[in-house]
């Protein structure tokens, strides 16, 4: 890589399978790497858990959801009965909430769908249209069959020779360096 | 295979007809799959599909112009039957697009890993289904350009819908039905824009596959976040895909009417719909695989298992018509037992008896292994089950509104040109949009076929 000007993202190693993919993310891990991500063209198994991922905050966002848009959903319509155009029909009681239950209902599960996936989008960061990995040219491959994994610059642990050769030590497809530009 | 047929789902059965074809590796189905959309010829046929389907729904968008500029009238509805055709065809899409709900998100919850392959275009048919059920209600009610009276917003008479009334469930209930389809559906076509970007010819495919992927690379962060987003999302979409077509029937059983006024409604709809979605899901999925040589993803497994669910549901749904019958004649009312007799040999007789053969009696057949096997005769059945659940919204509809309590309140209904004209123009707007469909999407998830090929691999060592 000649580009002396641009900055160093990190190093990434290219895998055959999410078996060999694993066993490296454990074996860098052990090594003392914290900064670093893996990459696959399907949710492999383990590979959260071998990266030390512990729980995420989508399932939280989706409670939240689903409690706004079904306590909101409630609560719209026993003030428009209620408080906003009460309607006396033959003495029956405006809060006549089994009826209101279908829209609440909706609602709730629209508050929670809609949080569920812009919250992970969000949490993703997504849409994000530029990431240094894709300055490598085979990381193509990382939608298709290959598996990855990138140990980033900003590993207190990490020195470009020496990172790429303790990744070169576990046998992978390829090493390259991806730059930051 | 009859004679020494070994028992159902052992592990020879399912080494003989796996859920996946032999051979493939990550590479080979991102390939295969990759290439309809990206590298593959349009075919003719295509061309001719396309343009087929596209008539049609130029007639369909004649149709609702020309309804426009007249009004309802012309239709065949009347007094008494102020529900025809649009709310029969509104049921019946409505119900289609239960089926792929089903497969992606309860399938999903009950690990079944014969869903894999087919739950991507089960997915964009339950979308399609609900754009050609939402046009119904909406050029139903006449005056389709106030259509946003039906939403809470804040108006100058500071009115508000009425919130008891099933037609505004129904309003709720459909939108938050076609939202969250929408959800899913984009949800798992991520990764697989993410995967044509990345095969991508040309640079305006690339551009374009590459905003819908909105920068997706596969980070092992984001698949973990994105897990728990999917299967939240198959578990929000289980209750409301149930309750979706439980709220429409409440349009019916809420009402006084005679064989409407019934509990047994909501579930005898919902196993209705999943009835004639599996029934639309294999009419889409036999041609398809044929056309792109799809065997080996979309296997006889999946064939198998759909006409089962067709079979197990096509029960459910006479067990219905059979408590319908009988306790009209069990409750002695008067008015339900003149509805079954009206069923029976009224004016519209010959539809309930079509309904019975379609829906309950040809179906049977699926209890022969050879036949569920037969891709030929599977395809009809398909198309004879959603003949069959058309039917039985039109009887429920229209013979119910026909024979009312009062004789002098009885009338006839008689579809026109401009009724057949809008119910063929949505089929033809379906099938196009299908065809789109196929032509500019991959029509499997090819993330979740890479999953299964790991998987498959894992179990053969």
């Amino acid at each position: 890589m000649e580009q002396h000007r641009s900055h160093i993202y990190g190093v990434m190693a290219e895998f055959d399978t999410p078996e060999q993919l694993i066993h490296a993310v454990e074996k860098t891990r052990a090594a003392g790497y914290r900064r670093m991500d893996a990459y696959t063209p399907f949710p492999v198994e383990g590979l959260a858990h071998a990266m030390g991922l512990k729980r995420n905050m989508v399932p939280f966002i989706t409670l939240l959801g689903g409690l706004f848009g079904g306590l909101g959903g409630f609560g719209f319509q026993w003030w428009a009965n209620v408080v906003s155009y009460p309607e006396n029909i033959g003495g029956r009681p405006l809060n006549s909430w089994p009826a209101f239950i279908p829209v609440t209902f909706e609602l709730t599960i629209l508050g929670a769908s809609l949080c569920a996936v812009f919250g992970m989008l969000a949490l993703n960061r997504l849409p994000q249209p530029h990431h240094p990995v894709f300055n490598l040219k085979r990381f193509v491959h990382a939608t298709s069959d290959r598996f990855y994994v990138c140990i980033e610059a900003r590993d207190p642990k990490f020195h470009i020779v020496e990172t790429a050769r303790f990744l070169q030590g576990l046998h992978p497809h390829h090493v390259s360096e991806v730059t930051d530009d | 295979m009859s004679a020494s047929q070994p028992p159902i789902d052992s592990p020879e059965i399912r080494r003989l007809t796996p859920v996946l074809g032999p051979g493939h590796t990550f590479g080979s189905v991102t390939d295969k799959i990759s290439s309809i959309v990206l590298t593959r010829p349009t075919s003719f046929g295509w061309y001719i599909g396309f343009a087929l389907s596209f008539g049609f729904t130029a007639l369909m968008t004649i149709a609702i112009g020309w309804l426009f500029t007249k009004g309802v009238g012309i239709w065949g509805i009347n007094i008494p039957i102020g529900w025809g055709f649009a709310i029969v065809n509104f049921v019946w899409w409505i119900g289609i697009g239960h089926a792929g709900t089903l497969i992606s998100a309860i399938l999903f919850l009950l690990n079944q890993k014969w869903r894999t392959s087919i739950n991507r275009f089960a997915e964009a048919m339950t979308l399609f289904a609900v754009a050609c059920a939402g046009i119904f209600p909406l050029i139903h009610t006449g005056r389709p350009w106030m259509a946003y009276y039906m939403f809470p917003y804040p108006s100058t008479m500071g009115l508000w819908p009425q919130f008891r009334s099933p037609l505004i469930w129904d309003v709720f209930a459909v939108s938050t039905y076609g939202t969250v389809s929408l959800l899913f559906w984009f949800v798992g076509l991520i990764p697989d824009l993410a995967t044509l970007r990345d095969h991508a010819t040309t640079k305006s495919k690339q551009l374009i596959y590459g905003m819908l992927a909105m920068g997706w690379r596969g980070s092992v962060r984001h698949w973990h976040r994105y897990q728990s987003a999917y299967l939240l999302l198959a578990g929000l979409a289980t209750p409301l895909v149930l309750s979706v077509h439980s709220v429409i029937s409440f349009d019916f059983a809420v009402g006084i009417v005679p064989g409407w006024h019934t509990t047994i409604f909501p579930p005898y709809f919902v196993a209705g719909a999943i009835y004639s979605g599996f029934a639309m899901v294999l009419s889409i999925a036999i041609p398809l695989r044929k056309a792109y040589g799809l065997e080996d993803f979309i296997t006889m497994r999946h064939l198998d298992n759909m006409a089962k669910v067709m079979l197990a549901t096509g029960l459910i749904v006479a067990y219905g018509y059979f408590f319908e019958f009988f306790l009209s004649l069990y409750s002695g009312n008067k008015f339900d037992v003149f509805l079954v007799q009206q069923r029976l040999h009224g004016p519209y007789s010959h539809f309930y008896y079509a309904l019975i053969l379609c829906n309950i009696l040809l179906p049977q057949s699926l209890w022969s292994y050879r036949l569920r096997h037969n891709v030929v005769f599977l395809f009809l059945m398909s198309l004879v089950v959603n003949t069959g659940m058309w039917l039985e919204r039109f009887v429920i509809v229209v013979i119910s509104l026909t024979r009312d309590f009062t004789p002098s309140a009885w009338g006839r209904y008689q579809p026109t040109f401009w009724d057949w004209a809008t119910f063929t123009g949505t089929i033809g707007f379906f099938v196009m949009l299908l065809f789109l469909f196929v032509r500019v999407l991959p029509a499997i998830s090819i993330a979740e076929m890479r999953e299964l090929v790991a998987e498959t691999s894992e179990e053969e060592k």
